[in-house]
């Protein structure tokens, strides 16, 4: 298998001169194709940072990334937006509120210069679970979990081979995070995706990754294989930190 | 138990133009001493619950109910002037989210001793010592410094352990606590957490906590009300919530993906017209 991210080295920096800030130290992963990876630290630890660095979100970075064995610049072309693509937390945010579904979908898939964008609309709705009967609603006439979908749709528009995961499920009930994490196994095995999810849910990313990153101030403290992290097998003391916060709630 | 609180067929109004929408429908349930969770997925209602209970309900809501009350006194039969005696002094709400429930143009300080100022007669040197306390029995590190600072310094944490000094300070014997930690990371839940549970324990005082996290409340608190659209669908012990008998219950808790029994697929919640129907459940003990 070869690798799809690879990243090595990696600062990534916020603000300037006296307020220079590293949110990411020295950070190294990779993850093999069709792989799902996950990210998990406290809020702060720099995990999504990691995200947006790779997007080009945040352009203040040095190491090296590549994607699919090609490095990465600090410009990114088109064809990295047609392999790499991100859902983002919150889908109350993350969709323009004066655009209805059919608008978010067809311009992107514009944008990737797709020809039959009708039918491509109405395919990714129906791989999303939504049906065509949605097409033309706007985003407050959603629920959380139809707009997550909505949300997951755009980023599948390019036929991405690598999703970015920023807390997928976590402004949404529990109830609603089983049907869009059950969706994205879907959408994985179905279209041999790789995944990049970040989350503070032990649990979710248990359920979604084989392996993880845990991550403390910037930095990774250790990648972790998840029968490992179920088992509670670590040498890090942050990482069974983590994990007995996560078990025992109410200290 | 003494009951300090009952609650008799409440039900939370709001007109709209399609009609009237009942976000709670008719709910009874009484609060002793003990720690009463209250869960349910957004738009349950539960929110509201609370709310209602310190009528809170901005207009054109319409609170209705047999009775509030408050050691036999009805809440809702008193005026905006009385309730204003009620709210802070007996009855506190401790809200989801410091940075919207903080007033960002006062320092800590000041609308800590604010709170204690409105409710107990003290002079201003008293009210300051007292907050100082207050903040430290919140745990937080160097709480004269604290004092003299804005909330955009706070973090999300110390931010939610202010809100919660600030509640406690006037010494209420109910605390409703909605959502008080989800805003928040796990590591910084737990101590939060426990923070408000020694308070709640010290002082003897009744806590309402409402959570859309099930585990969190089941660990956390005594008796559980679970409320789907509205209504309460199943009364149960915190301990036994794993042991519920309703599928509404049953179908959240296979819903949650579990660290120690890996499964490949999530249950997914099937929603029986029939629950929402059903008659709401006696919360009364």
């Amino acid at each position: 298998m070869s690798t799809a991210i690879s990243i090595e080295n990696l600062n990534v920096y916020f603000g300037e001169h006296h307020d220079l800030f590293q949110a990411v130290k020295n950070a190294s992963l990779s993850v093999e194709q069709g792989a799902s990876f996950g990210l998990v630290g406290e809020s702060g630890s720099g995990k999504s940072t990691i995200l947006k660095a790779i997007t080009g979100l945040a352009p203040q970075w040095d190491g090296s990334m590549s994607i699919e064995g090609n490095t990465l610049n600090h410009k990114r072309d088109r064809s990295f937006y047609k392999t790499v693509q991100m859902v983002f937390q919150d889908p109350y945010a993350s969709l323009h509120p004066r655009h209805s579904v059919d608008q978010v979908l067809s311009e992107t898939l514009q944008l990737h210069g797709f020809r039959d964008v009708n039918d491509r609309v109405n395919k990714l709705l129906e791989d999303v679970g939504l049906g065509p009967a949605f097409r033309f609603r706007y985003p407050h006439q959603l629920s959380g979990g139809q707009r997550q979908r909505v949300a997951i749709a755009r980023a599948l528009a390019p036929e991405p081979d690598i999703l970015l995961l920023d807390e997928p499920t976590s402004a949404l009930d529990v109830s609603v995070q089983a049907e869009i994490l059950n969706l994205l196994s879907d959408l994985r095995s179905e279209h041999g995706l790789t995944f990049l999810m970040v989350s503070h849910d032990l649990a979710v990313v248990a359920h979604m990754c084989e392996r993880a990153a845990v991550m403390q101030k910037g930095e990774i403290v250790e990648v972790i294989d998840i029968a490992d992290m179920r088992a509670g097998k670590t040498n890090q003391d942050y990482t069974a930190k983590l994990l007995d916060a996560s078990a025992n709630r109410v200290a | 138990m003494s009951t300090l609180l009952d609650v008799e067929n409440l039900w939370v109004k709001f007109p709209t133009r399609n009609g009237v929408f009942d976000a709670v429908r008719g709910v009874s349930f009484s609060l002793g001493r003990e720690r009463l969770g209250i869960v349910g997925e957004s738009g349950s209602g539960k929110s509201m619950t609370g709310r209602a209970i310190l009528r809170l309900i901005r207009s054109p809501g319409i609170v209705e109910a047999g009775h509030v009350s408050l050691h036999g006194d009805n809440l809702l039969d008193k005026s905006e002037k009385e309730m204003r005696s009620v709210r802070g002094e007996k009855i506190s709400m401790v809200m989801q989210d410091p940075k919207f429930s903080l007033n960002p143009v006062m320092t800590v300080g000041a609308q800590i001793i604010e709170a204690y100022r409105l409710h107990a007669k003290a002079t201003k040197a008293e009210a300051y010592r007292k907050s100082v306390e207050m903040l430290e029995a919140v745990a937080i590190r160097d709480p004269e410094r604290v004092m003299k600072a804005y909330p955009h310094e706070m973090s999300g944490g110390m931010g939610q352990r202010i809100m919660i000094a600030m509640m406690l300070i006037p010494n209420p014997e109910i605390l409703i606590a909605d959502e008080p930690t989800s805003a928040l990371d796990v590591s910084v839940q737990g101590q939060v957490l426990s923070i408000m549970d020694k308070l709640v324990k010290d002082r003897g005082m009744g806590l309402i906590f409402i959570s859309h996290d099930l585990n969190l409340v089941s660990q956390f608190c005594d008796r559980v009300l679970i409320m789907y659209s509205g209504r309460i669908v199943e009364v149960c012990d915190a301990d036994k919530l794993h042991e519920a008998k309703h599928p509404y219950t049953q179908g959240l808790l296979g819903s949650l993906p579990r660290f120690d029994e890996p499964r490949d697929r999530l249950q997914v919640l099937t929603r029986d017209p029939a629950w929402r129907d059903a008659p709401s459940v006696e919360g009364r003990t």
